[in-house]
């Protein structure tokens, strides 16, 4: 699958095995405006505006009600607003109930679709692949350049096919399975491949969960990581704002159904995951790749016989706060977030509403649903009035603490249960311990003040 | 953007494996524009200085011998994580011209080489042995030429790596790629237009709010 998107978008052959890739669509958000300035200070202009779609998500506050925020970021919201109306770019802004996080607006509104190259100036692009699309994180340089020629120059990845197979346990989901295979395959593991997820798991899946998946890739290395399309994937999409409709439904789905790949199809590089072997997950240390079973406990560095390895180890437990061999169950928390682009989708929010129903959160607990319009869903099945009755903070759409850029942060020492993608040092705020955990074990963790197995609720 | 051609100077070992971009500049720090003055400071922030702004001495960048570093010699999965080019440039800022590792991450690699930053990589255990020679004689030098593609070590002693064609260009002219890309004007059009033939429902009306 990889190799025919990738075929089928070479504008031309380059020094260096490179090829100019041409770019279907560009997402935008307002920590890439630099990019905007610096083009108009060469005097250059979008290429395609018509296939650039922009969205304010990373620096805006979520707090209830509407979303206001200091100077400085109103600053940029509105250059983002002000650049995308000079250029003609389709924004979704402040007061716009399309508005939120990036990656989960553009499926949303159907602009990623099968097939297409996609890209976007943030590292959790991957998401989109869950459509069966090439889609990847670019840095500012790179946004230029795709504003500028609405292509890029790239070298061909290595691909990589991660199987999982057979039925998830209870209480085990997307997110379970995805740190299972970071913690298999380690934060580096995915270093220059794309990964094509495949096998009976993945397919059962819904969209939501498929994107929960590939959002993750880049914290295993990969750049890209996607699933094949199929009837989950077409039923998603259909009716869809900017999904193909009619005649163009119909053109478009025989495109896609040739996508997936050949049943001869080689990858250079094979994983395999038994679905049976995962077990809720959640993370200890301060890499991605710090998972274990909610049963099992804080690793010892002492029985770790190889010296850096060792050291980065106790480095980890420093920062986090945690002693060798102590059950991770009993690990107590201090504050719980729900949301970012990796679970913020209506299906995370039942998750985590399917545990805190009747209960009551005895830490403060967030929860930042992805896009306006996944609120307003939320709402009308009563999700807002399961959260607020049970304690939890019912906000805004945004990217809020997953990556802290508005502020909204936690304190120095203080430990989170997120249901985000990063627990590096510092991330949620300078000195904040990240366990990463999904929706379900989130709320599990705001209604005990604990690290909780979801399946002894 | 700036040229890389050559370089001979002192090297910091950095030895924790996946140094994330958040660490090198954490995110409150990324609405400075590039040209920020102190952008220095950003670099490596949360590691490289205490609450109250002093240096922390245990950090290697802070020890004498280190200070005048412009190369790095790291650990596997450098500079993994978010997108953000401000990790290139808080590298530039800080005066590190060049960053060598068994493996980087994917998007940092990329926006280094944009930005006249020399990102080479090295076997893990030759990248190893080189930051055992910069713990044992802290401030050493080593020389790189991209030209020749050569690292030469502490000891003298050098090692080949390895650069695409087209990355390795780019660093030795300092090039404008994009204006290199409306070279290829035409090639795009002609994308397009096939693009528009073969894959109509790709081009999309405009909003039907």
């Amino acid at each position: 699958m990889f190799e025919k998107i990738w075929a089928r978008h070479v504008v031309a052959e380059g020094p260096g095995g490179h090829v100019l890739l041409y770019i279907d669509r560009h997402l935008l958000h307002e920590g890439t405006t630099a990019a905007f300035g610096r083009l108009a200070r060469s005097g250059r202009r979008v290429r395609r505006p018509d296939l650039s779609f922009a969205t304010a998500d990373h620096y805006l506050l979520t707090s209830p009600g509407s979303p206001t925020s200091d100077a400085e970021t109103r600053g940029m919201v509105e250059a983002l607003g002000r650049h995308t109306a000079e250029q003609r770019i389709l924004y979704f802004g402040v007061g716009d109930e399309r508005r939120g996080i990036v990656h989960v607006i553009g499926p949303e509104q159907g602009l990623t679709v099968p097939g297409i190259t996609l890209v976007c100036g943030d590292s959790h692009t991957a998401t989109h692949g869950a459509f069966g699309a090439l889609a990847f994180g670019i840095g500012s340089s790179e946004v230029e350049h795709v504003l500028a020629t609405q292509s890029l120059w790239q070298k061909k990845p290595a691909t990589m096919r991660i199987s999982v197979d057979g039925r998830l346990g209870p209480g085990v989901n997307a997110k379970d399975v995805i740190l299972a295979i970071i913690a298999r395959i380690g934060a580096g593991g995915g270093v220059r491949h794309a990964i094509e997820y495949a096998g009976s798991t993945i397919r059962a899946m819904s969209m939501d969960e498929r994107m929960t998946v590939c959002n993750m890739s880049i914290e295993a290395g990969a750049r890209a990581g996607m699933v094949a399309p199929d009837e989950t994937t077409y039923a998603y999409l259909d009716g869809r704002p900017f999904a193909p409709s009619g005649v163009m439904w119909e053109k478009a789905l025989a495109y896609w159904k040739r996508l997936p790949s050949d049943a001869d199809a080689v990858f250079d590089r094979e994983v395999t995951l038994r679905a049976s072997d995962i077990a809720p997950t959640v993370t200890w240390g301060t890499s991605p790749q710090d998972a274990l079973p909610i049963t099992a406990a804080v690793p010892d560095p002492a029985r770790e016989s190889d010296a850096g390895r060792r050291a980065s180890l106790e480095r980890a437990l420093r920062y986090m706060g945690l002693a060798p061999n102590v059950p991770l169950t009993s690990v107590k928390i201090d504050r719980v977030f729900i949301g970012s682009c990796t679970n913020s989708r209506l299906e995370d929010l039942r998750a985590a509403a399917r545990i805190a129903r009747g209960r009551r959160a005895v830490v403060p607990a967030w929860v930042v649903p992805g896009s306006g319009l996944v609120k307003r869903a939320a709402e009308r099945e009563g999700l807002d009035r399961v959260f607020t009755e049970a304690g939890f903070e019912w906000r805004e759409a945004g990217c809020s603490m997953c990556v802290g850029m508005n502020g909204e942060t936690a304190k120095e020492g203080e430990r989170v249960a997120s249901t985000s993608n990063r627990n590096f040092e510092g991330r949620q705020g300078k000195g904040a311990r990240t366990h990463l955990l999904s929706p379900a074990m989130a709320a599990a963790a705001a209604v005990t003040g604990a690290l909780t197995d979801v399946r002894t609720l | 953007m700036q040229a890389f051609r050559s370089l001979t100077a002192v090297a910091a070992p950095i030895d924790l494996p996946n140094v994330d971009t958040d660490r090198i500049i954490p995110a409150r720090f990324l609405r400075n524009a590039q040209d920020t003055p102190g952008y220095d400071r950003f670099f490596f922030h949360d590691v490289r200085f205490d609450a109250a702004g002093s240096e922390r001495a245990e950090f290697v960048l802070n020890q004498a011998p280190y200070r005048a570093a412009q190369i790095l010699v790291t650990a596997e999965n450098f500079g993994c994580g978010s997108s953000r080019e401000a990790a290139v440039w808080a590298h530039m800022a800080h005066g590190i011209r060049c960053v060598i590792g068994p493996s980087f991450g994917d998007i940092f690699f990329n926006n280094a080489a944009k930005n006249g930053l020399l990102a080479v990589v090295l076997p893990a255990a030759t990248s190893a042995a080189i930051r055992a020679q910069l713990h044992a004689r802290p401030g050493a030098s080593l020389s790189v030429d991209l030209e020749s593609q050569q690292v030469t070590d502490a000891d003298g002693r050098a090692h080949r790596f390895e650069i695409d064609g087209f990355k390795k260009q780019a660093l030795l002219t300092g090039q404008d790629e994009i204006g290199l890309t409306f070279g290829y004007e035409e090639l795009i059009a002609d994308f397009e237009r096939r693009q528009r033939e073969e894959m109509p429902w790709l081009a999309l009306g405009r909003p039907q709010s």
